[in-house]
């Protein structure tokens, strides 16, 4: 680098730089967050999809699954899977659980009663219904 | 330097250490020691949740795999942040010239977090978590069940309180002392992984909202402000090994770090292009995080830069070598990793597969774990009155640098070689099969993966032995 270019030169670059961005980023984060309610108008967050969100969470759900990418990557993404599966499916996996078959990989059990599967269902209708640009690109997640 | 002759000192009462120029940088070292262990602990469950990969139930019901993984990911982030505590509480008195403010408050942090992070283990392992979710006062704000932020609401609030305690400490130090740029470069790294924290309570019912605040933790972390206290670790460092102008390095400093944010913040992006957000995310997440390689492009040109017009021979060889690794892993793993799954187009198919786990591994480690380990092999031999390690011991910390770093790059390929199987069978293919028929076709680069696992530990093994070899000191 020359000499002319000088460390106060570059300070004022990152102080300037950085600055001039995380405004930029607060600017697209007030647009995006305005724009969020009318980009997912089909998503129903109704009160047990509120709830099923506290059970999801409390869990640890996301600890072996993806929720539309997102979380870990041992087990099928669920962010669709309401579409793929069914919700009498989900909750006769949920009851079903775990499998105990030699090597596989296992799922916890729960114990959630029916009014807690119906909230998690509704959790999972509900992310279903997210507008998520066309992602996944197909129904296995 | 045998003093046969010389009546040994009480145990108790520890010669004044020359080698440290302030004496409360020595509250470094407990934090040091910690992060080690905590990092063995790390080690320990990867293998676990490795092998839970193709043996599905080992250890279940005992420690199911969302458990083990929880403790894996949460031992990293706490770990390292005990090594950025203790490069802070090392690295501040030295560039501000001045004690510690106080070397008391430091020590009690250091217990306070230490027991709380313990507490938080034990939890994760001994409770189910809904059962630890309530009696932590979940209920009154829901914060847990995110991924790095499993913690419960009264860890969160511990974390904060040390944060705030450590940052008291340090600004405080700061502000009566000399301000160099590398001191307040670690300081606004360190101030920004507090404030940015604070985002661990914002949990919206609106899962977009959720996931798009969830990343200002995350991704502001590692892709913003922890590259703030990256620069600054190892600019200090190879201003102590190299004896280069410290003008010259501040300049890289500041350069290094501004393209970190001017395209690290927009970067963000790359994470809002499926999660319930507008379509223009995908045009500026592509092009700003496109560009996120080049900061850490910067960190290898500089470290090799200034290694290459040292000044002097430091006898510290390890220290130097753990600093241009961090550089070009940095690079290799944050950079060149991450930009593969970064574009839209190519995340439409990479998004939420083993790629990301690919790049987490190596990022992860050649960025934070690297830079860590780069200031305690400079930092503890001085801590330990010593410039330098005897020539055996730093024969097997570089022994252990090349195991673990090999064996990250054979974890990183093997899952990647996992993620090109998984995105061809299960989003490529016209006929695309299940999430768990697909892991089937990967059970090959899962046990691989496990085997370079091995790997790391051995290497993590030798790099704890060598903190015990003694041997002739080089003069």
């Amino acid at each position: 680098m020359s000499a002319s270019f000088t460390k106060s030169t570059a300070r004022n670059i990152f102080y300037g730089g950085s600055v001039f961005f995380f405004l930029i980023f607060l600017g697209l984060t007030v647009d995006t967050t305005m724009a969020v309610p009318s980009h997912n108008a089909k998503a129903q967050l109704t009160d047990a999809a509120v709830r099923g969100k506290k059970i999801w969470e409390t869990r640890n759900c996301a600890g072996c699954h993806t929720l539309i990418g997102e979380g870990a990557f041992f087990a099928p993404e669920l962010g669709n899977v309401y579409v793929r599966r069914g919700p009498e499916f989900i909750k006769g996996w949920m009851k079903a659980m775990p499998t105990n078959v030699p090597g596989r990989r296992q799922m916890p059990q729960f114990n959630l009663n029916d009014a807690q599967l119906d909230d998690l269902v509704a959790f999972l209708k509900y992310s279903s219904q997210i507008n998520t640009n066309n992602w996944p690109p197909n129904i296995e997640g | 330097m045998s003093n046969a002759t010389v009546a040994p000192l009480p145990a108790s009462k520890a010669t004044v250490n020359d080698q440290i120029k302030y004496r409360s940088q020595a509250v470094a070292k407990p934090y040091f020691v910690a992060a080690i262990g905590l990092f063995i602990g790390q080690i320990l469950f990867g293998l676990i949740i490795g092998l839970q990969y193709f043996k599905g139930d080992f250890l279940f019901p005992a420690i199911p795999f969302g458990t083990a993984r929880m403790v894996h990911t949460n031992l990293l982030i706490v770990w390292l942040l005990f090594g950025f505590m203790g490069a802070g509480y090392f690295l501040i008195p030295e560039e501000c010239e001045r004690e510690l403010y106080s070397p008391k408050l430091a020590i009690i942090t250091f217990w306070v977090f230490l027991v709380a992070g313990a507490l938080t283990i034990v939890g994760y392992l001994g409770l189910p978590y809904n059962v630890l979710a309530h009696i932590t006062g979940n209920d009154l704000l829901p914060t847990m069940g995110r991924g790095y932020l499993e913690q419960p609401l009264i860890t969160k609030v511990g974390i904060v309180l040390v944060a705030l305690s450590f940052l008291f400490n340090l600004s405080m130090t700061l502000l009566s002392g000399r301000k160099t740029s590398i001191s307040i470069v670690m300081m606004l790294g360190l101030w920004g992984l507090a404030i940015f924290f604070l985002f661990s309570f914002v949990n919206p019912n609106n899962l977009v909202l959720d996931k798009y605040f969830w990343w200002w933790v995350v991704h502001l972390w590692v892709e913003g402000v922890w590259e703030l206290i990256m620069g600054a670790m190892l600019a200090f460092v190879l201003v102590k090994v190299t004896g280069v102008d410290r003008e010259i390095i501040e300049k890289w400093l500041y350069l290094i770090i501004a393209m970190t944010l001017i395209t690290g913040i927009i970067g963000t992006g790359h994470h809002y292009f499926w999660i319930g957000t507008p379509g223009y995310w995908q045009l500026l997440g592509s092009i700003f995080s496109a560009l996120e390689p080049v900061p850490f492009f910067m960190m290898t040109v500089f470290a090799f830069n200034m290694v290459k017009r040292r000044r002097r021979e430091h006898p510290n060889q390890a220290a130097t070598l753990w600093a241009l690794g961090t550089g070009v892993m940095s690079f290799l793993g944050a950079g060149v990793w991450g930009f593969l799954g970064t574009l839209s187009v190519v995340n439409y198919y990479t998004h939420g597969t083993q790629l990301t786990a690919a790049h987490g591994h190596m990022a992860f480690y050649g960025a934070y774990a690297m830079v860590v380990l780069t200031m305690i092999s400079y930092t503890m031999p001085l801590l330990r009155g010593r410039e330098a390690n005897s020539a055996a011991a730093q024969k097997l910390e570089k022994t252990a640098f090349w195991v673990m770093t090999l064996a990250i790059v054979g974890i990183t390929l093997s899952l990647t070689a996992a993620a090109v199987t998984q995105v061809s069978l299960q989003r490529l293919s016209a006929s695309p099969l299940s999430f768990m028929e697909t892991q089937q076709h990967i059970m090959p680069m899962y046990w691989a993966r496990f085997g370079f696992g091995l790997c790391f530990f051995t290497g993590l093994m030798m790099y704890v032995t060598s903190f015990f070899v003694t041997g002739k000191r080089e003069s």
